[in-house]
C-alpha cells in the first residue's frame, strides 16, 4: 500500500497517580470532531485518562472506539463514570452522553483549565473548520466566530497538502523552516486552489520546503484575518490539531505579534476536556 | 456574549452578531424576519445558566449573505425588520 502522508498518530495516556475508585464524582468528556475524536475522563476535575483517534464514517462508532480505549487497562467502566457530556461538529452521535453542549462552550472552559485564567483568546483549528473565541478569567465565552465555509486553514487542509507533497503530517510544521529566505504566501488557501498552485510551483522548481512554507503562511495570514474581527486580546492560545504545527504556528504569531501560550497538555483535548468539567459541574448542580 | 453567526469569504464579512447580554429572548425579532432566518433556542455558549437567545438557524449560516438579500439592498442598515422589531438593540450586522 502506499504510505499515507496525511495519517497522524492515534494515541491515549492514563495518570498513574490517580486511583479513581476514591473519587466522587467522575465524568467523561467526548468530542467527536469531523477528522478527530477524543474521549476524556475526569476524576474529581482531575485528569485521569483520554484517547485521541481519527473519526470514522461511523460517528457513534467512533465515540464509542475512543471511550473504551481511554477505559483501556484503567478497571474502569462504563458504568462507573457519573455523568458524560458529548460535544463537537458530531456530539449528536455520542450514544452514551447525558447532555451534548456546544464546542465554542467546551473549548472555551477547557483552554481555561489547561492555560490558566488568563487566557482571553481562544484560536480552535480544527480539522474540517477555524474558530476564534473570546473568554472571560472563568473560561465562560464572551465573544465567537466560526468559519467553516471551506477547508482552508484547517486540519483537513492541512492533511490534503501533506499528501501531495508526500511529506508526513507531523513534519510538515518542521521542514518550513528549512528555507533560505521566507517566500510570499500562496495566493490561495482555499485547498483546491493551493493545490494547484502547489504543484505549479513544484513544476517551476520550487524547493518542497519552499512550497510548504509558502502554505504555512498562507494559512497563518487567512486566519489572522478572521481574528480580525473579534480582536485578540493577551493571553493568546491555540487548540486543535493545527496548534502542533509549528509551521502555522510561528508564523502567526509573528504576523500578529502576540506570544502564543504554550501548555503541557495535549492541544487536542481542549474541547473532551471543557466537556468533562462542564459534566463534573452539573454532577454538583444536581447533588446540591 | 457577542455570537456571530455568519462567515467570512472572498468578498467580505457577513455575520449577523447577537449579544447575549442584551437579548432576553422575547422572541420579537422572528416573525418579522422575511427569510425565516432567526430562531429562539437556548444559551447554548453558557450551558449552566437557562436562558433564551435569538440565533441564525443553521441552515442560513452558511448562505446568510444571501439569505439576508431581500432585506439588504433596498434598505438602509437601520431599517432592517429584525432590528427595528428588537426592543433591547440586541442584533447587528456586519455588512
Ligand atoms: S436582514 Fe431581513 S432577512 Fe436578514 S435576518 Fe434581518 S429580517 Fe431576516
Ligand atoms: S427581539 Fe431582540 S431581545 Fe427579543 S429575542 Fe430577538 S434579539 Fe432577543
Amino acid at each position: 500500500m502506499a504510505q499515507e502522508f496525511w495519517r497522524w498518530k492515534e494515541y491515549n495516556w492514563k495518570s498513574d497517580k490517580i486511583d479513581w475508585k476514591g473519587g466522587s464524582i467522575i465524568t467523561g468528556g467526548v468530542d467527536v470532531g469531523s477528522v478527530s475524536s477524543q474521549a476524556l475522563i475526569l476524576v474529581d476535575g482531575e485528569l485521569y485518562a483520554y484517547a485521541s483517534m481519527r473519526t470514522g464514517s461511523d460517528s457513534p462508532q467512533s465515540a464509542v472506539n475512543a471511550m473504551n480505549w481511554a477505559l483501556e487497562g484503567s478497571g474502569m467502566k462504563q458504568e462507573n463514570i457519573h455523568y458524560v457530556v458529548g460535544t463537537g461538529y458530531g456530539r449528536v452521535n455520542v450514544p452514551f452522553a447525558n447532555k451534548t453542549i456546544t464546542e465554542i462552550a467546551c473549548h472555551a472552559r477547557g483552554a481555561n483549565m489547561m492555560y490558566g485564567g488568563s487566557v482571553r483568546t481562544i484560536l480552535d483549528m480544527g480539522g474540517q473548520d477555524c474558530k476564534a473565541i473570546r473568554c472571560d478569567e472563568k473560561g465562560k465565552v464572551s465573544n465567537f466566530l466560526m468559519n467553516d465555509k471551506c477547508a482552508a486553514g484547517t486540519g483537513r487542509g492541512m492533511e490534503v497538502f501533506a499528501d501531495l507533497l508526500s511529506v508526513p503530517i507531523e513534519e510538515v510544521g518542521e521542514l518550513s523552516f528549512y528555507v533560505e529566505e521566507e517566500p510570499e504566501p500562496v495566493s490561495s488557501t482555499c485547498v483546491v486552489f493551493a493545490k494547484t498552485e502547489a504543484t505549479g510551483l513544484l513544476r517551476e522548481g520550487w524547493p518542497k520546503n519552499k512550497v510548504i512554507a509558502a502554505y504555512c503562511s498562507a494559512m497563518a495570514h487567512r486566519v489572522v484575518t478572521l481574528l480580525d474581527r473579534i480582536g485578540v486580546e493577551k493571553d493568546f492560545v491555540i487548540t486543535g490539531g493545527i496548534a502542533k504545527n509549528s509551521g502555522v504556528v510561528n508564523r502567526l504569531q509573528k504576523e500578529l505579534g502576540i506570544e502564543i501560550l504554550k501548555t503541557d497538555y495535549d492541544a487536542q483535548i481542549a474541547g473532551a476536556l471543557g466537556a468533562a468539567l462542564f459534566a463534573k459541574a452539573l454532577v454538583e448542580k444536581e447533588r446540591k | 456574549m457577542i455570537a456571530n453567526f455568519g462567515y467570512k469569504d472572498g468578498s467580505g464579512d457577513y455575520f449577523i452578531s447577537i449579544d447575549t447580554d442584551k437579548c432576553n429572548g422575547c422572541g420579537d425579532c422572528v416573525p418579522v424576519c422575511p427569510a425565516g432566518v432567526l430562531e429562539i433556542r437556548d444559551n447554548e455558549f453558557d450551558p449552566l445558566a437557562d436562558d433564551k437567545m435569538a440565533a441564525v438557524k443553521e441552515e442560513h449560516r452558511k448562505k446568510i449573505k444571501y439569505s439576508c438579500a431581500g432585506c439588504k439592498p433596498e434598505m438602509n442598515m437601520k431599517n432592517l425588520p429584525c432590528m427595528m422589531a428588537c426592543p433591547l438593540d440586541a442584533i447587528a450586522h456586519s455588512w
